[in-house]
């Protein structure tokens, strides 16, 4: 190198960690969500306050402005609730409430995670069956790929509330019934994935094999199934997520039991729009760590595979 | 100067006429993340009108950088540049430049035709003109006939040959050509320097092209530049004067060879330097 | 003729000259006789004896041609219709018997034989091999249509747990006022509405989004997450704030179509090549002429792969909303009450409505998007 030595420590310091951070995404992101705290409170404020304001012409009360913005920030069945509502109400049902309890809202996570999880798995071995039999059969793949994709363009979740109560009227009731949804929605994705990554395999690794002569199942493990490890792990984010609403929807007409989607539709009901969003938000975080740890799983296979993060 | 080419300038000129591209004690600085790289460093050179200029060098010389600094897609970092007698960026406003990229970069939406015409449309050059030009464009290329073909249906050579005539079809002052032909075969590439040779001749067009390949440069050009890495900066200039309707047939001579020794003995200089 | 016999032909024949052995029904409970006999079948025993003959046949000689598969088809077909015909002519629904499965087992194995062939056509005749393309799945699909609706009569199914396919055509046909009405409800009104707002918006953000990358950074990493979250959960929400008709309904769509769009249409925008980008600066474009000549046509399959995800989450959204109330019209609505009232073939007719739009808006889609970007690598590559 001909650099001068003199500017290299200078450069290696390289910017302060402020500015790292706003290059980076963590400092956007970060803003972005403080924005978006500053929006639903000036909302919760907005949207609250014609309420509050016949609440105090009925009364024929006088009020400041301060008293305006605190009672539409803490009232009692607001048309939207404000962020320290939510949490308030998260704590109380998530910590502050003993797990056993039908108040607790652990208790209903576990509801829809227990049936979200059991669908998933089941889901996810049909789907890898399927794309197995699919990639090996022509006339599978030529009979059948047709009606996995099409079926991708239809409602399925239409069908939700008729697989739960068919099946309650022959005796099968809670989990296996919400269970069947997940696992009916799961494996779509995975099959597709699947069937792209058992097809990635470059023409000239699948010749290399053929000089060998190696075995279709030497084949599939020595090669088609290494190199759809990718594809099956983005298609396992896809289900699991898809497979965590149809649990959900799976709830909603049971005539509200147990569960997130049970919190959901009584919230409904009685118009507590509180429980709504604790358990909306709820949702949403069991969601996004359920991503996150099949994110983790997807790590260290790849890792392991010597794939460079 | 012929009568063509002065027809053909319709930017007002500066003092002197003959010069389209003044590069004094030009430098370019990369800041990176290893500290600064010096992409090019104390570059001085003039182009005149009608010169047909090849860079020549080992990968990582700065020959597209200094290709990149004269359309204004790099600053420099020192130094001074003009073309036409005015800045790099004044010059790219003033549509100076007709640039062909390594690869034809056509837009895969456009028939070939439109794609000719994309920088006369972008230069709000009226409908009726567009074709006209395109037709002659692509007639200078040899490709009139496939106007509503899609770049796919085209080979290789045929799209890079498109985007010749692309670059030729608004008469831009400086046609900038970084390794058009790199990614051809050899017999292709033959074929399309004869005619690109040939395309010089008639339109008198100031030429920068960017090679890597000795005969290549020595073939075409009426000045070679030879460059050489770390720092990028020009090592040699060589002028040759060999007949503007020369065939591939002169790469046998004396003459050629002798300035293609040249040429490869100022790459070997430059290389020393490197280990 | 090879040396090798075909399996699936001499499972055929060995099932259909067993099923002519064993019992065709079970015995009625009330009379104590059995329901039916193949030997006062006449149609059905010619079928069942059509399917040891040409399952012998081929067993040996092998269905080497399209002409053999189709004359297998064409034998099946006849064997569907005589064993439709035996279940609901000759009162066989409810009590069918060993026989009786054994020949379906046996149509089984010869349909699985005769589609095998046609999808192992291979023609240099666009048109012969298209329709062999289209002739497969759909011969495979009517032939699960088919079992469908022998197991459910066969077994004598209780409606209420699964219909037959033909009643829930029958119901189909008979409501198609009712079934109109929920449609421009809740596909018409809501779901396109929905679908505009989301993706017109999900568009124009992502490109006032693109121009600066403060909030391309910010907004990107969120909307990526988002599409993971169970967002039909707004539901109750929206239909709070926006009432019970369609208007709440096209609002959990807008919220649900605007994310994939917009983190779609943000890297389409980047999609452009740098040569490209680098072509347009030499020639001094300006913001827009570059957005409008290369940006956006280079992000069109990007956009159109969000429009595509987003026909499909449009339908479930508006169906899903409506299960948290609506007015007393609408295709969720129908199929929330219609199962409380166990009225399942009304509910099927209506997820066959849903399928059928669902499928329609999507291969609408598809369709424009094949005109629009016809030139993208991706229709001209042949899979290998």
């Amino acid at each position: 190198m001909t650099t001068d030595a003199a500017t290299l420590p200078a450069a290696r310091t390289g910017p302060g960690l402020w500015t790292r951070m706003m290059k980076g995404q963590t400092g956007p992101v970060c803003v972005m969500l403080i924005g978006l705290f500053v929006i639903w409170y000036i909302g919760a404020i907005f949207m609250n306050m014609p309420g509050q304001l016949d609440r105090y012409a009925r009364a024929k009360q006088d009020w400041t402005v301060s008293q305006l913005v605190e009672a539409t920030l803490n009232q009692d069945r607001p048309v939207l609730p404000a962020p320290h509502q939510v949490a308030a109400e998260m704590y109380k049902t998530i910590f502050a409430t003993k797990i056993t309890s039908k108040r607790s809202l652990v208790y209903h996570t576990w509801v829809t995670l227990s049936s979200t999880l059991l669908g998933f798995g089941i889901g996810t071995l049909l789907g890898i069956l399927l794309a197995v039999g699919i990639v090996h059969v022509l006339t599978l793949e030529k009979s059948l790929m047709p009606w996995v994709i099409s079926s991708q363009t239809i409602p399925i979740l239409a069908i939700a509330p008729m697989i739960i109560v068919v099946l309650g009227a022959i005796g099968l009731k809670g989990l296996v019934p919400k269970a069947m949804i997940s696992t009916y929605l799961c494996f779509f994705p995975v099959t597709i994935g699947m069937v792209k990554g058992l097809r990635s395999p470059d023409h000239i690794q699948l010749d290399l094999m053929r000089t060998y002569n190696a075995s279709r199942w030497q084949t599939f493990f020595a090669l088609r199934w290494p190199s759809s490890m990718p594809f099956l792990f983005a298609s396992l984010k896809v289900a699991i997520a898809i497979s965590l609403v149809g649990a959900i929807v799976g709830e909603l007409p049971t005539g509200a039991q147990a569960g997130l989607g049970a919190r959901l539709l009584a919230g409904s009901y009685y118009g507590q729009t509180v429980q709504i969003w604790a358990a909306l938000l709820t949702a949403a975080f069991v969601a996004a760590m359920m991503v996150v740890v099949v994110g983790l799983f997807e790590k260290r296979v790849l890792e392991r595979m010597g794939v460079r993060a | 100067m012929t009568l063509q080419a002065v027809v053909n300038n319709v930017a007002p000129m500066p003092a002197s006429k003959d010069v389209v591209v003044d590069i004094q004690k030009m430098s370019l600085t990369f800041q990176t993340a290893d500290g600064p790289v010096y992409a090019l460093s104390d570059v001085d050179l003039t182009i005149n009108r009608g010169d047909f200029v090849s860079f020549i060098g080992p990968s990582g010389c700065g020959k597209t950088t200094l290709l990149r600094v004269i359309a204004d897609l790099e600053r420099a970092t020192a130094g001074d540049i003009l073309i036409n007698g005015v800045s790099p960026r004044q010059a790219r406003e003033d549509r100076a430049y007709g640039y062909v990229f390594q690869a034809p970069a056509l837009l895969p939406w456009r028939s070939i035709e439109r794609n000719v015409t994309l920088p006369l449309e972008i230069m709000e050059i009226s409908k009726e003109e567009r074709v006209k030009r395109a037709h002659d464009a692509l007639k200078l290329v040899e490709l009139n006939g496939f106007e509503k073909k899609f770049p796919w249906q085209l080979s290789g050579g045929m799209q890079q040959r498109a985007s010749i005539a692309r670059a030729l079809s608004f008469d831009a002052d400086l046609l900038l050509m970084d390794e058009p032909f790199g990614a051809l075969d050899e017999i292709v590439r033959d074929h399309l320097n004869e005619q690109l040779l040939k395309l010089w001749a008639r339109t008198n067009k100031t030429v920068a092209f960017v090679t890597h390949s000795i005969p290549e440069a020595v073939f075409l050009s009426s000045k070679i530049v030879v460059m050489s890495p770390r720092p990028g900066r020009i090592i040699d200039v060589i002028e040759t004067d060999f007949a503007k309707d020369r065939t591939l047939d002169i790469r046998e001579t004396p003459e050629f060879l002798e300035v293609a020794h040249r040429v490869r003995e100022g790459l070997r200089a430059g290389h020393s330097y490197d280990d | 003729m090879s040396g090798k016999l075909d399996k699936f032909c001499l499972v055929g024949a060995v099932f259909a000259l067993l099923s002519l052995v064993f019992p065709l029904s079970g015995v009625d409970p009330e009379t104590g006789k059995n329901v039916a006999f193949v030997s006062d079948l006449p149609g059905l025993a010619s079928a069942m004896v059509a399917c040891v003959v040409i399952g012998v046949f081929f067993t040996w000689s092998g269905v080497t041609s399209v002409l053999r598969g189709s004359i297998i088809l064409l034998v099946v077909i006849y064997g569907a219709w005589q064993a439709i015909a035996t279940l609901y002519d000759h009162g066989l629904a409810g009590y069918a018997s060993y026989g009786f499965w054994m020949f379906i087992a046996s149509l089984w194995a010869l349909v699985w034989r005769g589609i095998d062939v046609i999808a192992n056509y291979r023609t240099l005749d666009q048109g012969k091999q298209q329709t062999a393309n289209i002739i497969v799945p759909l011969a495979f699909g009517i032939w699960l249509l088919f079992l469908w609706e022998v197991i459910t009569a066969g077994f004598g199914v209780p409606q209420v747990l699964l219909p037959a396919p033909s009643m829930i055509g029958v119901r189909f046909v008979n409501s198609t006022g009712i079934l109109w009405d929920d449609f421009r409800q809740t596909f018409l009104k809501a779901v396109l509405a929905g679908y505009v707002l989301g993706c017109g918006s999900g568009l124009l953000v992502a490109i006032a989004v693109d121009r600066v990358p403060f909030l391309k950074r910010g907004l990107l990493p969120l909307g990526n997450m988002v599409s993971a979250l169970p967002i039909i959960g707004v539901a109750p929400i929206m239909v709070m704030w926006f009432g019970f008709d369609w208007q709440s309904k096209a609002a959990v769509i807008v919220i649900m179509t605007f994310f994939p769009m917009l983190v779609n249409t943000v890297s389409g925008l980047n999609a452009a090549g740098r040569l490209e980008r680098d072509l347009m600066a030499t020639y001094a474009s300006g913001y827009w002429s570059t957005l409008f000549r290369l940006r956006l046509p280079a992000a069109l399959p990007f956009i159109f792969n969000a429009l595509k995800i987003n026909s499909t989450l449009a339908l479930i959204g508006a169906i899903v909303a409506e299960f948290f109330g609506t007015p007393i019209v609408g295709m969720g609505f129908r199929i929330s009450t219609e199962v409380g009232r166990m009225n399942v073939d009304m509910v099927w007719a209506e997820i066959a409505l849903a399928a059928l739009a669902g499928t329609a808006f999507y291969g609408a889609v598809a369709l424009a998007e094949r005109k629009v970007t016809s030139w993208h690598p991706s229709f001209r590559v042949r899979r290998h």
